[in-house]
């Protein structure tokens, strides 16, 4: 059978009542005793104009510290460490910022080898279906052969990076522009 | 596409068919304007990271979560329904252990969120908030009431029609899902570019729940049915 996958709508400006409650949130997607690089990552979601968005959404999907998935679709299936959660939910606040509590992700393996990255899915008022886009970690030796980096052009990479946070060590920084000169990559999946 | 990145897409999902799913850039609702990214977006052959996805929320399931009309110690105002249906894949197959959430508003046309101003009452009773999980048939189940319709500041005398946000989780986290479902016959269609987004007359439709004397309970409650499609992956060549 053939269907049409529903149509997508804006998740408006209220959407906090149910899905970024207290409750709800998942801030931190690695567990007390998750193996890896604990890693920070300061998201900051900019409108056209620059001005911080803030009442948007990220959701977070990310592979331990080995590159595996929580899922029966990784053919690892099952060995990913025992702490890791690897999906988040964070709200921005005022200054359309939030942070998430992570590890930073091994390479994953299948078929080909992806660079660490975290794949991530933005949501807001003003966005009538969400946008996705990836994290890497600038100055990782293995975003060169990253074979999706590659299909970006070289000019807009730049936007993929998460940048260390100069004054905190272990902390990054990723700027989610969604339009202007230094536009955020978003993909087409 | 080049070799190195065939062998990165691996059981890869089904794509979207054109005009089912609302453009980013709406310029009829004024905020997708500057939120809207205007280069291209780069076509991602799908890889591991794209068709797995998370399996969220099963163990923060309240009782009463799947009532919105039981969440107080009084029954909220407003006309009870009983919304129902099926969250399936785009290959026809049901979804089962599914995570849907919803948000309203209530009766009045009002939100329980700080930012809404909307001058209509609060409800003690009305959270707005739910959420559960789809059996092994795929299908799902809320007691709520029929919220109100709305004005806000897009344009001119803009109201939105009544509507119930959803927000499903499919297998992959490029089956994620948030949209709204309105009810038959609103009069505010027409006139509501979030509804109006989407280009396809027959995807606009499905977003509207169907009145059903099936699920509707006599001197209880009405009921509408709503089906939910997220998408499944392609099909393989031995499968038909």
């Amino acid at each position: 059978m053939d269907l049409v996958p529903t149509s997508s709508q804006t998740v408006g400006p209220f959407f906090h009542i149910e899905l970024t409650t207290d409750e709800h949130c998942v801030r931190c997607i690695a567990g007390p005793n998750a193996k890896g690089e604990r890693a920070w990552i300061t998201f900051r979601v900019l409108d056209a104009d620059g001005a911080p968005v803030d009442d948007a959404m990220l959701e977070i999907w990310q592979a331990d510290a080995q590159g595996k998935y929580n899922h029966p679709d990784d053919p690892h299936f099952g060995t990913s460490d025992e702490d890791w959660i690897g999906f988040g939910r964070l709200a921005t606040g005022e200054d359309g910022s939030c942070v998430l509590e992570t590890i930073k992700p091994g390479c994953i393996r299948h078929n080909s080898i992806q660079a660490p990255h975290l794949t991530v899915a933005v949501f807001a008022r003003g966005m009538l279906k969400q946008l996705y886009t990836r994290v890497y970690f600038a100055g990782d030796v293995t975003n060169e052969e990253d074979p999706i980096l590659s299909l970006v052009p070289a000019d807009r990479r730049d936007t993929l990076m998460a940048k260390p946070d100069s004054v905190r060590p272990r902390y990054w920084r990723f700027d989610v522009r969604l339009q202007g000169e230094q536009e955020t990559v978003f993909f087409d999946v | 596409m080049d070799g190195k990145t065939t062998l990165t897409s691996i059981k890869p999902y089904r794509r979207v068919p054109e005009g089912s799913q609302p453009p980013s850039l709406y310029e009829p609702y004024h905020s997708t304007t500057k939120r809207a990214p205007l280069k291209p977006l780069i076509l991602l052959p799908h890889t591991l990271s794209e068709i797995t996805g998370p399996i969220y929320g099963h163990e923060k399931m309240g009782e009463k979560d799947n009532d919105l009309t039981a969440q107080h110690e009084g029954e909220p105002l407003g006309e009870r329904i009983i919304v129902s249906g099926r969250v399936l894949d785009s290959n026809g197959r049901p979804v089962p252990n599914a995570l849907i959430e919803i948000w309203q508003a209530n009766s009045a046309g009002r939100y329980r969120h700080a930012k809404d101003q909307h001058p209509a009452p609060l409800d003690p009773n009305f959270t707005g908030a739910g959420r559960t999980l789809t059996d092994q048939n795929g299908a799902y189940r809320f007691i709520t009431i029929k919220p109100g319709a709305y004005p806000w500041f897009n344009h001119y005398n803009a109201w939105r029609p009544a509507h119930i946000h959803f927000s499903v989780f499919g297998n992959a986290f490029i089956s994620r899902l948030v949209t709204q479902m309105y009810f038959p016959g609103d009069s505010l269609f027409p006139y509501d570019p979030i509804f109006q987004s989407i280009p396809d007359e027959n995807a606009r439709e499905r977003l509207i729940s169907k009145f059903d004397l099936e699920t509707t309970q006599p001197q209880w409650a009405k009921g509408f049915v709503f089906d939910i499609v997220v998408r499944g992956p392609e099909a393989t060549p031995f499968e038909t």
